[in-house]
């Protein structure tokens, strides 16, 4: 009977418990993001575009809650967050200039199945990221770095990415090596770049930069947008316009509004 | 509170769904009571506060579900939900 009782447990857990995880690294990325290293010790596994949450609980007892994208792989060792320091914030100040490694941090998670994405789904992927929208969306182009070269084949990707300028990219090596695979395109839009040296479209992302670097609808291919809530309703729009089902278009929208 | 860094759909409520149904539902589909509309829960459209979290419509815009957190207790809304459909 405990057996049985445990083995369901680990399907599906009773309730999302607050655990504290470790710091086991810090990671500087642009001027305004860092990567957190994080050891959870009870952690369950994650599928690329979840998520997590952290609480911040002031000495007087004030308590904030923030979610934030999981960077990494599943297959990889440890958590990662990849955090965008917002000036007026209340976490991420303290997430991108405080923490250290070493410190605790209260998470519970991981939390999320419907912007989700494994290679076992079948089909052409299309990501387009918004500045940190890129997070989950790395989680996506990892995860598929591990499954075997078939597998890979089966799921080629191409990824949008919309940042201010170069300098704002995030992963911008990684991004780099992973254009190896001849089944991984990339393609940058900057929108605020002045030097004539940074590779990709000098605009916001709009309908003829999709036609011309998104995965036609007649592919069917399976689509992620992620970034600020204005960038993802109007990527998301165009995308359903250019004919693709508004069920294989999944959103994740980010703050701040406006 | 500032909603600063939040997300804005129903996938951040998600921790607080997990709450209220002890499994995640941001891939569930609710049917909204006002229009019609079906959608997963974690597409909707969110407007968190500190102390919850509300749902609405991404077609009309009515309020499908409410969530609010006060000591020790999870009060949860459940009006604007004709139909919820969990997978398993």
């Amino acid at each position: 009977m405990e057996g049985a009782a445990l083995s369901r447990r680990s399907v599906t857990p009773a309730r999302l418990e607050w655990q504290v995880a470790n710091v086991a690294d810090v990671r500087a990325e642009t001027d305004r993001t860092r990567t957190l290293v994080l050891r959870v010790p009870a952690w369950s596994g994650h599928r690329a575009g979840q998520h997590l949450d952290v609480r911040l609980v002031s000495e007087d007892g004030y308590r904030a809650e923030r979610s934030y994208s999981i960077a990494s792989a599943p297959e990889a060792a440890a958590v990662e967050l990849t955090i965008e320091r917002l000036e007026d914030g209340e976490v991420s100040p303290y997430l991108c200039d405080v923490l250290q490694p070493g410190d605790g941090l209260e998470v519970r998670g991981p939390i999320g199945g419907y912007f989700v994405w494994t290679t076992m789904q079948p089909g052409p992927l299309l990501l387009v990221a918004g500045g940190s929208g890129i997070v989950p969306l790395m989680a996506m182009l990892r995860h598929r770095t591990h499954a075997d070269a078939k597998a890979r084949a089966n799921v080629p990707v191409r990824l949008l990415y919309s940042a201010r300028t170069w300098m704002d990219v995030i992963y911008k090596d990684e991004l780099e090596k992973l254009k190896s695979d001849a089944d991984v395109s990339i393609a940058f839009a900057l929108t605020r770049e002045s030097s004539a040296d940074a590779s990709g479209f000098r605009r916001r992302v709009d309908r003829a930069m999709l036609e011309e670097a998104a995965w036609p609808a007649s592919d069917m291919p399976n689509v992620f947008v992620c970034g600020p809530t204005p960038f993802t309703e109007s990527v998301a729009s165009l995308l359903v316009e250019l004919g693709h089902a508004p069920a294989n278009v999944r959103t994740e929208r980010f703050g701040p509004t406006g | 509170m500032k909603t600063e860094e939040m997300h804005l759909d129903g996938n951040a409520a998600g921790g607080m769904l997990a709450d209220v149904f002890a499994r995640d539902t941001t891939a569930a589909a609710a049917t909204c009571a006002s229009c019609g509309a079906v959608a997963p829960l974690g597409a909707l459209l969110e407007y968190g506060q500190g102390m919850g979290a509300i749902l609405r419509c991404s077609t009309c815009e009515c309020t499908v579900l409410r969530i609010v957190r006060t000591p020790g207790r999870l009060h949860v809304d459940l009006s604007g939900v004709a139909l919820l459909v969990i997978p398993e």
